[in-house]
């Protein structure tokens, strides 16, 4: 890994040269993938300006159930149209980005962090350590985790804080094994051979030279998690064990929109829908785009 | 051969010790199951009744081994809500998660295979590129939403479809559909990267120097060994969709044991939830357990790397 990278980066000492390596990076950057998340994260930052209405009160004058405005009976003021409640569903997409973004990056946060210092402690601790970490995963892996973290959050309770934490606690798993083998060759590379002999203590060789070899492949894996982490919370969310009612959660707003689908309010089901396609969608062409940028290796992940 | 095959029995159980006793404790830690089974208005004896019968007043490791015992021997607890055997429950439910779980790995084969050969074999084309934007939007589209989807068209607009429960083979399209959906794309990805990794192997050379045509090469010397991985994906993938299909079950009313697992986590059933979801840990082992043995039979290789 350290010696494609090498290869790519521009010979240091030339003045610039960083300067140019990073436009060079950024010309092939997925265009379509930073304008979805550039703009999502801008909304999600200035919802309270954006927003045409208060999320969670019915907006004054609308009924319930209006159309978007294109359609017969739907009208400027709620232009993509209101729910049950008669709120505005515009405005409950546009704070609906905040939970989405905070919790898909909280909750890959959190797993990133739990995976990867169990996959050093594993991979260069070795020994006892290592058998248990690893028998530990297996066990995690031994449930799909949509199910670990549906039977986690029925238990512990819905609230938006403790999803982040329990989608962290189930999706570190990956982390854990990818960053061990990587901790397992690296632990046989001569810089950090030399600086054992050299009588650096465990916790410096891991901080000075396992860690930061190891962040390309975590930040990789980060960016692959991120979409996951963002639909199981809408997943959660729909099964009424998520973010709680009257948050604006897109998952939660296609749950509130399911008894009311065979009457074709078409709407109610579609947005929040196409919604999390779309931060999905972005995150996964970044992240691939991250991956071939950063870890060859990881392509066939 | 019989150390590996020891070991990896060995390692099954231990994680199955580590995940029941996780979900066990979990269980226990979060509330006292026995407030909720008893009416509001119900005195701290009938409290430590209750308690009693359900064994609930032992210590923890003595409850835990108890349970244990009993799950080797099939029995998994009575549920709270039902005042049955949770094994009975599940296996009235499990024929309908096989059956959608075998629809479900239908469909991804049916479209993550095709999709991943003529995309292996046509590389760096535009067929190539619409197999890619496939794969993305498979692992893009959530499951359960791509389920609303599909309700809204074609049982709502169209009306060709029954909306929910369990009958002929038009009930289970749609759900199969939004649960396969996901499982295709990697389906596709396995299926490509295998292709091409066979495609590029020194046997498919000579096959072609030799002036096999094209189709030969692909269909009698290719496929065949590209699919073993595949295939053994689509296995492993079947038996994990047996059991992660809580959500479609919901959505589709389908009563399988996706939709036990959520009843019992609303009517709070501990017994039930923790039966169900020790179940698919058993499964999941058991499947992984299959695979890595079949693997070390065909390929010595495996037996000497892990």
């Amino acid at each position: 890994m350290a010696r494609i990278a090498a290869q790519t980066t521009v010979a240091p000492g030339r003045t610039g040269s960083r300067l140019r390596a990073v436009v060079k990076g950024a010309r092939d950057a997925p265009l379509v993938a930073i304008v979805i998340l550039g703009g999502l994260i801008l909304v999600a930052l200035f919802a309270d300006l954006i927003a045409p209405h208060d999320p969670t009160l019915p907006v004054k004058g609308a009924n319930v159930f209006d159309p978007p405005f294109w359609m017969e009976g739907g009208s400027a003021t709620t232009p993509l149209g209101t729910d049950f409640l008669g709120r505005d569903i515009l405005s409950r997409l546009i704070y609906g980005a905040r939970v989405s973004l905070i919790v898909g990056l909280m909750g890959t946060l959190v797993a990133g962090s739990i995976g990867t210092a169990l996959g050093i402690a594993s991979g260069y601790v070795g020994g006892w350590v290592d058998q248990i970490i690893m028998r530990v995963t297996d066990a995690w892996l031994a449930l799909p985790a949509i199910v670990f973290a549906i039977f986690l959050a029925a238990m512990v309770g819905p609230s938006m804080w403790n999803i982040v934490v329990i989608l962290g606690a189930v999706y570190w798993t990956r982390y854990a094994r990818v960053i061990r083998g990587e901790v397992l060759t690296l632990r046989e590379r001569e810089f950090v051979k030399l600086a054992e002999i050299a009588g650096a203590s465990r916790w410096r060789v891991i901080k000075r030279h396992i860690l930061p070899n190891v962040m390309n492949t975590a930040t990789v894996l980060a960016s692959l998690t991120v979409g996951v982490v963002i639909i199981a919370e809408a997943s959660l969310s729909f099964l009424g064990v998520g973010v709680p009612p009257p948050e604006p959660a897109w998952g939660l707003m296609l749950s509130e929109a399911r008894p009311t689908l065979m009457a074709g309010q078409w709407w109610l089901t579609v947005f929040p829908g196409a919604c999390i396609l779309l931060i999905v969608l972005a995150t996964q062409l970044f992240g691939d785009w991250l991956r071939v940028r950063l870890d060859p290796q990881l392509r066939n992940l | 051969m019989r150390q590996f095959i020891i070991r990896r029995i060995l390692y099954s159980i231990v994680t199955l010790g580590i995940l029941s006793a996780t979900i066990f404790l979990i269980v226990r830690l979060t509330g006292d199951p026995v407030a909720l089974m008893a009416e509001a208005s119900a005195r701290p004896e009938d409290l430590d009744r209750i308690r009693h019968q359900w064994g609930l007043d032992r210590s923890w490791p003595v409850q835990y081994v108890t349970f244990m015992q009993n799950a080797f021997r099939g029995e998994l607890g009575k549920s709270f809500n039902y005042r049955l055997p949770v094994s009975e429950l599940y296996f009235q439910r499990l024929p309908n998660s096989l059956t959608l779980g075998l629809a479900a790995t239908l469909i991804s084969l049916l479209i993550g295979v095709p999709a991943g050969i003529i995309s292996a074999v046509k590389v760096n084309t535009a067929w190539d590129n619409v197999a890619k934007g496939v794969a993305l939007l498979g692992l893009s589209i959530p499951g359960f939403w791509l389920g609303l989807v599909l309700i809204l068209v074609f049982s709502v607009w169209l009306r060709w479809l029954p909306t929910s429960g369990a009958g002929d083979w038009r009930h289970v399209i749609m759900p199969a559909l939004a649960l396969g959906w996901y499982f295709a794309a990697s389906m596709l990805r396995l299926t490509r990267s295998s292709m091409l990794e066979v495609l590029g192997s020194e046997y498919i050379k000579l096959a072609r120097l030799k002036g096999l045509p094209d189709v030969v090469v692909i269909a009698l010397h290719a496929f065949k060994n590209a699919l073993i991985p595949v295939f053994t994906l689509a296995g492993v993938n079947m038996v994990v969709m047996i059991n992660a299909a809580v959500i479609i079950e919901v959505i589709f009313a389908w009563p399988g044991i996706g939709r036990l697992l959520y009843e019992g986590i609303f009517q709070r059933d501990f017994p039930l939830v923790q039966g169900v979801v020790i179940m698919a840990g058993f499964m999941i082992v058991g499947i992984n357990l299959v695979v890595d043995i079949l693997y070390a039979f065909i390929d010595p290789r495996i037996r000497l790397t892990r």
